[in-house]
């Protein structure tokens, strides 16, 4: 395997609306200013990858326009996933780790304010037997939270203990959207939305945009002093159908971080993707941490949920904190489909 | 009843949007609500896109406000097509031609329709734009209804080879 | 910027067309007969709806068996406002019902009335449409039995 760092990243704020922009306004600055930290220039990027998802859009090949924020002339190595930027991270490791290039760029996107996006989700279903029911991504994720209340799983109180912890720790993070005190007992007294969640159980509706730069050993070092090297890089997948699945635990999660090897030694800091405070509880037990380690120091996809970046925005929440030295070993976590049905965990390390 | 069995199914979708143009295109869409045609300059190498997208799509720069370029509304045709096959969003008697319009000016093609003949359609035709009544303008490239062609001497291919 | 952006109200519209291949077609043939197929796996188990393939070992299946459409809601969550979409238009619930005769749940939909009609553990029994067109929306479920 060849040594693979993060470098370099920069992020928009979380809008639950952005008026005036579209989506590739939206990636432009962020992309510039990742130029501007860094000196990242065209001719140094081997491969360009991004996630974004066109019917967030409402058009499709929406995602060409984001290589207006890129330069794509003369012709560049690009590559496009309908898939969270986390994966395009992967997919550009990939490409690292075969020798095809030796730094690369990578970017996730959306603007899911235009549509409902509780409703859009309902496409990535099964198409013959579950979506024609246009099930939202809302009332899912409450059915998978009753399952794990009534199974004993975990209880409202933890839950709402999520939420007070992450928008607390999203005060210190400018591009948080959801953030501030809140008590458990204050959020136990809210209504639900959907029966057993409440508002704050959810993640919110975020517009935004990420940009990342990974590269190879020798070229890391000219982007950080402490590059955050991926010690492991897993993504599994659990079936369609939820009837066959384990709703209650985040198997997916688990083997990947088994294969990652972050049980292995102490997680300094952990940044999780889960958007409902369910999740995050099966999340956080998946990965097996507790009480030493940093978890969610951002807020997480609870305070900030730019869909197809939020998970490329955890790694790079993570990278930042073995950058400034501040964690030897970070973890950081991104999910796909309902119900966590896909995990993608990258362990980082300093040393 | 039918006994037949059922093999294929037919799934509807439906979503709706409040749809944003943006910062760029609506700064397009409300000079063309005008009648006029807004091009933006690249701050780098100074060539002019229309209609403009928000930042320059080689060198990755967004465009500055004031790099906003009206533009004539006539031009040289640099590519063609003769349609006859119809498509259900465009409402012309077939066969129609499509052309590849450079206008004076602009360094990027706008794509649109020519009335014109199909026997003396040519690249290097010299255009201009149709547009409708004043009063049923509005934000959209719609307001040209057509090109047509000028009385005027062809362009040198020299002068749009580098846009084909 | 001295004006906000443009905006419009935009349809995304179409119709997909999907070859059900030969489980999938005799599941959807039956829900026109106003019948639910789920499929035996090599363990005995029952899968609904059916499937094609094992999802835990991917080996082809095809022994379709009939179940009952009456069963359990394993769990479920209130919809107080459904959208234009949905297959409602009065509040109600989505569930996960094991049904009788089947070893996993199906994700489907509850016409409870109120949301305090609903608890995991009841029962419920499939209400057909009048007229069926062999889809999954050809049923709800109601309380009951």
């Amino acid at each position: 395997m060849r040594d693979v760092a993060v470098v370099g990243f920069a992020q928009s704020d979380s809008m639950r609306r952005e008026t005036d922009r579209n989506e590739v306004e939206i990636l432009i600055p962020v992309m510039q200013e990742l130029r501007k930290k860094t000196g990242l220039t065209n001719d140094q990027v081997d491969f360009v990858c991004s996630g974004s998802s066109d019917y967030l859009a409402g058009q499709s090949f929406a995602f060409i326009a984001g290589l207006d924020a890129v330069g794509a002339w003369p012709p560049i190595c690009e590559s496009h996933l309908e898939m969270d930027g986390a994966w395009a991270l992967y997919e550009a490791w990939v490409k690292i780790q075969m020798g095809y290039a030796d730094l690369a760029l990578v970017y996730g996107f959306g603007k899911p304010s235009m549509g409902d996006l509780p409703l859009t989700m309902a496409l990535q279903l099964d198409p013959y037997t579950t979506m024609p029911l246009w099930p939202d991504a809302i009332s899912i994720a409450a059915i998978q939270a009753r399952l794990c209340q009534e199974g004993g799983t975990l209880s409202a109180e933890e839950m709402a203990e999520r939420a007070v912890r992450d928008r607390g720790n999203a005060k210190s993070n400018p591009y948080a959207q959801v953030k501030g005190d809140f008590s458990v007992d204050g959020i136990l007294a809210d209504p639900y939305i959907a029966n057993p969640l409440r508002k704050h159980d959810c993640s919110p509706i975020s517009d935004g945009a990420s940009v990342m730069i990974i590269a190879s050993a020798e070229k890391a070092r000219e982007f950080q002093d402490r590059p955050a090297f991926i010690r492991g890089f897993e993504h599994i997948c659990e079936p369609m159908d939820f009837g066959v699945r384990d709703l209650t635990s985040s198997k997916s999660t688990e083997i990947a971080a088994e294969k990652a090897g972050v049980r292995a030694d102490k997680i300094d800091v952990a940044e999780l993707s889960a958007p409902f405070t369910h999740q995050e509880i099966l999340v956080e037990r998946a990965l097996g941490l507790d009480e030493s380690t940093n978890i969610n120091p951002s807020g997480g996809a609870l305070a900030g949920n730019p869909i197809m970046a939020v998970g490329l925005t955890r790694i790079g929440e993570a990278a930042a904190r073995i950058w400034d030295g501040s964690a030897d070993r970070a973890v950081a976590h991104a999910t796909s489909g309902p119900c966590l049905q896909q995990n993608l965990v990258c362990l980082m390390e300093g040393n | 009843m039918s006994e037949d069995p059922i093999e294929v199914f037919l799934q509807p979708i439906q979503l709706d949007y409040d749809y944003t143009a943006g910062v760029s295109a609506s700064r397009f869409l409300r000079a063309i609500e005008q009648g006029k045609l807004l091009g933006q300059r690249c701050p780098v190498d100074g060539r002019v896109y229309f209609p403009s997208r928000g930042s320059c799509p080689q060198h990755a720069v967004p465009f500055a406000d004031d790099g906003a370029v009206e533009l004539p509304d006539r031009g040289t045709i640099v590519t063609y097509s003769i349609v006859r096959v119809p498509s259900e969003n465009i409402p012309l008697e077939l066969p129609y031609i499509t052309v590849q319009v450079l206008l004076d000016g602009a360094d990027t093609v706008l794509m649109h329709v020519l009335d014109g003949d199909l026997d003396t359609v040519r690249m290097g035709l010299r255009v201009e734009a149709v547009w409708k009544p004043k009063e049923e303008w509005t934000t959209s490239l719609a307001n040209i209804l057509y090109f047509r062609p000028l009385d005027e001497p062809d362009a040198d291919y020299d002068s749009y080879k580098e846009h084909i | 910027m001295s004006e906000p952006s443009l905006t419009a109200p935009h349809q995304l519209a179409y119709t997909y067309k999907r070859s059900l291949g030969p489980v999938l077609s005799r599941f959807f043939t039956a829900l026109r007969d106003r019948k639910i197929l789920g499929v035996k796996r090599k363990d005995g188990t029952v899968l609904v709806p059916a499937r094609e393939y094992d999802p835990d070992t991917a080996e082809s299946l095809d022994e379709l068996v009939e179940v009952q459409d009456t069963g359990v809601v394993r769990s479920w969550s209130w919809v107080p406002k459904p959208r234009a979409q949905q297959p409602l238009d009065h509040p109600f619930a989505y569930a996960l019902v094991q049904l009788d005769g089947a070893d996993t749940t199906m994700l489907h939909v509850v016409d409870a009335g109120s949301e305090a009609q609903m608890a995991t553990g009841m029962r419920v029994k499939a209400r057909w449409a009048k007229e069926t067109s062999g889809a999954i929306t050809d049923f709800v479920f109601v309380p009951g039995e």
